[in-house]
């Protein structure tokens, strides 16, 4: 069972839509009894990294998701701002992300005014290294993006995979049982089926 | 690299899918669910359904259909139409849809799509323009399906949306619905060159080679209706989409 952490950060419905489809067991809860239960989480949102942070501790949830994905060691997928709040800080607010990558999140910047902010739809990954979540992926996979910050790693081992917008950033991260990334895989079509069936079968 | 996006846009009136020229004449296309089914077999970039009639109709939320459509649409999925409050736009949010599509109340009210990019974040809201050259050969934006006119001008109407927080403009020219002889490339370029949020062209597209045109324009995303419903001379009904390959031929 995976669960899908409700923290009122945009639709969800969709991902859990796409999990079905696959034919993969899921929920969706902010319930502390369902999140430890569950064999994986999946960690969604959209919308500004402030206000997922305060969602999340006004749930209570943050110190229960750090005993479960640092103690347990229970793996956790962040998708979009869900993989920007694994960082420690973002330029976007002034909270504290959950820090369990040593990572930062920005605004892109740009000298070619030719390109728009937010770095909006289908875009291609580059694989940095070899990882159960990337299983049978290659270049050819594309996926959908709407973002305007992204991530920063310092240890550039967290990288799996960078995506070209302007230059190269972080758009698939892992250490550990934690994953994140930059895009939304329940709007990818059967890129994004296949990198969620890697995840609920192999992570 | 970031792929420009190519876009069927669906016009749903009654519940039933339609196509217009000229925003006149309806014909009927078929079932919505059916065709975002195979439009979602077909690996589209992006979707818009747009209900031609709501504002006009002053009609409720097609939400039934719009359930149905989400549950099973892989790709991100934008709706239009009779779009007034921001309690319709988390309803329409709650069931799957990543964005909404806003005219007549943006012409009408600018403050709401202030209110609705405060509320959800600007990626999530477009403005559609539907704009059309008026007697003296300058554009107007016409509000109601087409049917209102506003006396604004689209450049100056498209800045000062995207500078209270339109994520998009989603923009149309009434003249080239479904004519398939090729976008309004004199209006994508006006519009293009005055705001710095994408510009989605629409209206006119007949043939893949007017994607590059509309994006040599400035146009950041491609939409089109009758090229991808109508087959043929007679435009006769036939759902069909570009290849990857064939997209990457001309847009790369």
């Amino acid at each position: 069972m995976i669960t899908i952490i409700d923290y009122k950060t945009g639709n969800i419905g969709s991902i859990l839509n796409m999990l079905k489809k696959i034919g993969v067991e899921a929920n969706i809860s902010s319930d502390i009894k369902d999140i430890k239960k569950s064999d994986k989480l999946i960690l969604p949102g959209v919308g500004a990294f402030n206000t997922g942070m305060e969602n999340l501790q006004q749930l209570g949830l943050i110190s229960l998701l750090n005993d479960e994905v640092i103690n347990h060691k229970k793996p956790i997928l962040g998708l979009c701002l869900g993989m920007q709040l694994l960082a420690r800080k973002s330029e976007e607010g002034n909270l504290f992300g959950l820090s369990w990558l040593d990572a930062e999140v920005v605004k892109f910047k740009f000298d070619d005014k030719n390109l728009k902010i937010p770095h909006m739809g289908w875009n291609t990954i580059i694989p940095k290294r070899q990882s159960s979540l990337l299983t049978g992926l290659d270049s050819d996979y594309r996926f959908y993006f709407v973002h305007s910050y992204h991530f920063e790693c310092r240890d550039s081992k967290d990288i799996l995979a960078n995506t070209f917008y302007g230059y190269e950033f972080p758009s698939i991260v892992q250490k550990g049982n934690i994953y994140g990334v930059q895009f939304h895989p329940e709007k990818s079509h059967k890129f994004g089926m296949k990198l969620l069936k890697n995840f609920a079968e192999f992570c | 690299m970031l792929k420009t996006r190519v876009i069927p846009c669906l016009l749903l009136q009654n519940d039933i899918l339609v196509k217009t020229i000229g925003f006149k004449n309806p014909k009927y296309i078929g079932d919505p669910i059916n065709a975002i089914r195979i439009f979602n077999e077909k690996e589209v970039d992006e979707l818009v359904l747009l209900d031609v009639t709501a504002t006009i109709e002053n009609k409720k939320l097609p939400i039934k259909i719009l359930e149905k459509i989400a549950a099973e649409c892989f790709m991100p999925l934008a709706y239009g139409g009779g779009i007034k409050t921001i309690e319709e736009i988390k309803q329409l949010f709650n069931l799957g849809i990543e964005k909404v599509v806003i005219n007549s109340c943006a012409a009408e009210n600018p403050a709401f799509i202030k209110q609705a990019a405060e509320n959800f974040g600007s990626q999530s809201i477009v403005v559609s323009i539907d704009a059309r050259k008026n007697e003296l050969g300058a554009y107007e934006v016409i509000a109601s399906s087409g049917t209102k006119s506003t006396g604004k001008n689209p450049v100056d109407f498209a800045m000062e949306m995207a500078m209270i927080g339109a994520g998009e403009i989603f923009l149309n020219s009434i003249d080239k619905d479904g004519a398939m002889t090729g976008y309004d490339v004199e209006l994508i370029e006006k519009v293009a060159k005055a705001v710095n949020i994408p510009v989605i062209a629409s209206g006119g597209a007949g043939k893949i080679e007017d994607f590059k045109t509309a994006v040599d324009a400035g146009a950041s995303a491609v939409a089109a209706a009758s090229m991808f419903v109508f087959y043929g001379k007679n435009r006769a009904v036939l759902i069909s989409y570009p290849t990857q390959e064939e997209l990457k031929k001309v847009l790369s």
